[in-house]
């Protein structure tokens, strides 16, 4: 295979990744926790404990009934000080479950047993790892948060052959997934094998950007005996972890717009899941922590393996302050990541890194007409004409909008980023994707 | 940490992040792309070729911000578009211009052409091109005047002396030399004398990637082509394609002109299509036509078409619609 195989379009970000060679450190802990019962794609959970309830470290205080949903657990032990709504990173209240730390961690009584490291993934029942998986509350960490145990389960008619890893981590300036791949490259490889196993795939490849080439050697060490899975280097091009990317460059098969991986065989999964569910298998440990990347104006930027739920301020203060006014902070990263209103948010799954920008870092070069330069178009990683659908959007022509095919925008931002005038392309796509689907909605009510 | 330690949050939609290439950068760039032929038309014509084009750039400055004056708009002059256009109507001119011509020129390409429509971005022609037609046809005795290189105050040479370049008798030969005709030493506009001067220019506007190599490709090669096949006095394929490309304001069209970025479709398939449409106009119009040069109409044409173009090509999105071929 062509191992810079690339998909069209793209961009090139200055990659930022000043803090790949920070070590993970444990975050001290942290007094308060806040757990939204919502931090994927799918159902909210129901809540499963009350104000003034003590709840141990791993135990579930969240879950729900739907198929798609995962549910939540404490990252710390304490008391539940409310169920309340509370503001996360999406941008979105949600109600969650305010823990007020107690001075030590005890595990849950009720975790599962875990397997050991030496398990063999192939001498387990399929189902039995999709169950574990759903129970540790697994979803999407690069960001996307989807369910992962819905991933896993095959479908009548497109059962998958391929498990693909995503370890492209091709926004700029985070490095959480770096530094677990070079730290725990184990975990990445045995939550690969069983994934693989859980969804009935022969093959797994480990996806990885040129610029970190440490973690492909020592991910490639790891599976150098097994005929069955490979550690595949790409091209550095943004946005190459995009799902769809990855599966053309990886396997040149293109999922169609309006599909899923799942349509040409494929499971994708983040590194950082495949990790979590190495360790939810062979500890029987649920998801309660997360590797996060703390850059921009701190003292100390770096990564943190931090509870989840922990607030913003605490990362900041764990970073050693802020090093001057702060105008932006993002949850994720720069090209896709979300501004948030105010720092006292709480890390949640899909928190992979927290940017803090001063007022220096924000370009306040006003917008201009569009001078139909065909940028974004050359920039569109799904060949679309971002800046006809900018103007269909800001017209308020839904209709040209789908004409010219706004569904299929996975709104990477690349046209934005290019675009000399400055135009809100990807945002107004952002308008008509969220306009024609509240229409659709409508329709159907 | 309360709001008032961390100051007022800025919420914006992402990305965060800007590749930082403004227009009024790629307008910097066309400024410093034509340099080379500017300066060349200076030294082939002399001072007359520096006024005219610092009239046209004068005259098409203050126009823009006069109109927005008068409209009591901020001044949009720091794109820098205002400048390409009057420095491109003046390479357009004729060395011998009357001082008039290029001010009242470049008065219109601002004016009417651009600002009329909607300023930058919104204007359907090439507002230099425009303004040339305008030109030539409210005064064709004064924009046809063309001189020789190094006389041009001393001996204006009237049309009837020198005839158009793609006349009937002219293509018969002699033909000047490609040598003379690369390196300038021709009659002509200020800019479209010297084929080497503003290749200069366009090398750099390619490597900059400000313009799409689709378009002088598909220009030039068309018109290379069919200039090939029917542009010689003897049958079929005895035509002169070199003599075709270097003459006349191919280059300068192709490279400057067609490579409008507003006046052109946004797709590379429809850049496809619009260069060869330019190319084969061209030879049309050069070989059948009543105008002596084809460039102008060629590349307007083609700009009228534009929205017809991208109305039509709209390509299908990676991994095609779902449940559809």
């Amino acid at each position: 295979m062509d191992l810079w195989a690339r998909f069209r379009g793209g961009v090139h970000p200055d990659a930022r990744k000043t803090t790949a060679g920070c070590a993970t450190q444990p975050l001290p802990r942290p007094e308060r926790v806040v757990i939204p019962l919502r931090q994927h794609i799918g159902a909210p959970c129901q809540p499963l404990v009350k104000k003034g309830d003590a709840v141990a470290l791993g135990q579930p205080v969240g879950d729900a009934e739907a198929p798609v949903s995962a549910p939540v657990h404490a990252s710390v032990s304490g008391t539940v000080a409310a169920v309340e709504p509370w503001l996360t990173p999406g941008g979105r209240m949600e109600q969650a479950v305010v823990i007020e730390a107690a001075p030590e961690d005890q595990p849950w009584e009720g975790l599962p047993e875990g397997l050991g490291w030496t398990l063999d993934p192939e001498s387990l029942d399929p189902a039995h790892i999709r169950d574990r998986v759903r129970q540790a509350g697994l979803v999407g960490m690069g960001g996307a948060g989807f369910p992962a145990a819905v991933k896993l389960t095959p479908r009548p008619g497109s059962e998958p052959d391929v498990v693909i890893l995503n370890g492209a981590e091709c926004e700029p300036a985070i490095t959480s997934d770096h530094r677990l791949m070079l730290e725990h490259p184990e975990q990445v490889v045995l939550g690969l094998r069983l994934f693989m196993r859980a969804s009935g795939a022969k093959r797994g490849i480990i996806g990885i950007e040129a610029n970190k080439p440490d973690a492909a050697a020592k991910l490639s060490q790891l599976v150098a005996g097994d005929p069955a899975i490979s550690v595949e280097v790409l091209p550095v091009r943004y946005p190459q972890g995009a799902e769809k990317m990855l599966v053309w460059a990886l396997l040149r098969r293109a999922v169609p717009v309006g599909g899923i991986p799942l349509d040409v065989g494929v499971v994708v999964q983040n590194v950082a899941t495949a990790a979590a569910a190495a360790v939810a298998v062979a500890e029987g440990r649920p998801l309660t922590h997360r590797i996060v990347t703390v850059s921009g104006r701190v003292a100390s930027p770096g990564n943190w393996l931090v509870p989840l739920g922990t607030s913003f301020v605490d990362l900041v203060k764990a970073s050693g302050g802020l090093t001057g006014s702060l105008a932006r902070v993002i949850a994720g990263g720069p090209m896709m990541g979300v501004a948030q209103p105010d720092l006292d948010v709480p890390v949640i799954k899909t928190t992979g890194s927290v940017i803090l920008l001063g007022p220096e870092d924000l370009d306040e070069t006003p917008a201009g007409p569009c001078i139909r330069c065909g940028r974004c178009v050359e920039a569109c990683p799904m060949g679309l004409l971002p800046a006809q659908l900018c103007s269909a959007a800001l017209a308020s022509d839904w209709a040209a909008a789908e004409r010219f095919h706004v569904r299929a925008c996975m709104e990477c931002g690349s046209c934005s980023y290019v675009c000399p005038a400055r135009r809100p392309i990807v945002q107004s796509i952002r308008l008509a994707k969220s306009e024609l689907g509240r229409r659709a909605r409508a329709g159907r009510g | 940490m309360s709001k008032t330690e961390t100051g007022e949050l800025l919420v914006a939609s992402s990305p965060h992040l800007w590749a930082g290439v403004s227009t009024s950068h790629i307008m910097r760039d066309v400024l410093i792309s034509l340099a080379p032929a500017a300066l060349g038309a200076i030294w082939f014509f002399g001072w007359r070729a520096a006024l005219v084009i610092a009239l046209s750039m004068a005259s098409a400055a203050l126009t823009e911000w006069g109109c927005m004056r008068l409209m009591g708009k901020p001044s949009t002059l720091g794109d820098g578009s205002a400048l390409v256009t009057g420095l491109l109507l003046a390479l357009t001119l004729p060395p011998a211009s009357p001082v008039w011509l290029p001010v009242v020129g470049a008065a219109f390409a601002v004016a009417v052409v651009k600002v009329a429509f909607g300023g930058l971005g919104h204007n359907f022609v090439n507002p230099a091109l425009a303004a040339r037609a305008f030109l030539l046809a409210a005064f064709p005795a004064a924009m046809t005047t063309w001189t020789a290189p190094f006389d041009a105050v001393t001996t204006a040479t009237p049309l009837a002396v020198l005839p158009a370049p793609f006349a009937r008798e002219v293509l018969a030969g002699p033909l000047p030399s490609y040598r003379d005709l690369f390196l300038g030493t021709v009659g002509g506009s200020l800019g479209e004398t010297s084929a080497l001067l503003l290749l200069i220019g366009a090398a750099y506007l390619l490597v900059k990637r400000i313009i799409d190599w689709r378009i002088p490709v598909g220009f030039l090669g068309t018109l290379a082509v069919l200039s090939w096949i029917l542009g010689g006095t003897n049958g079929l394929f005895t035509g002169d394609p070199l003599y075709h490309v270097l003459a006349g304001g191919a280059i300068l069209g192709a490279f400057f002109m067609a490579t409008d970025y507003v006046t052109g479709p946004i797709t590379p398939k429809g850049r496809w299509i619009f260069a060869v449409g330019c190319g084969l106009i061209t030879v049309l119009i050069r070989l059948y036509g009543g105008y002596p040069e084809g460039v102008l109409f060629a590349i307007l044409l083609m700009n009228v078409v534009t929205p017809l173009i991208d109305r039509f090509i709209v390509p299908a999105p990676f991994g095609g619609v779902k449940g559809r071929a």
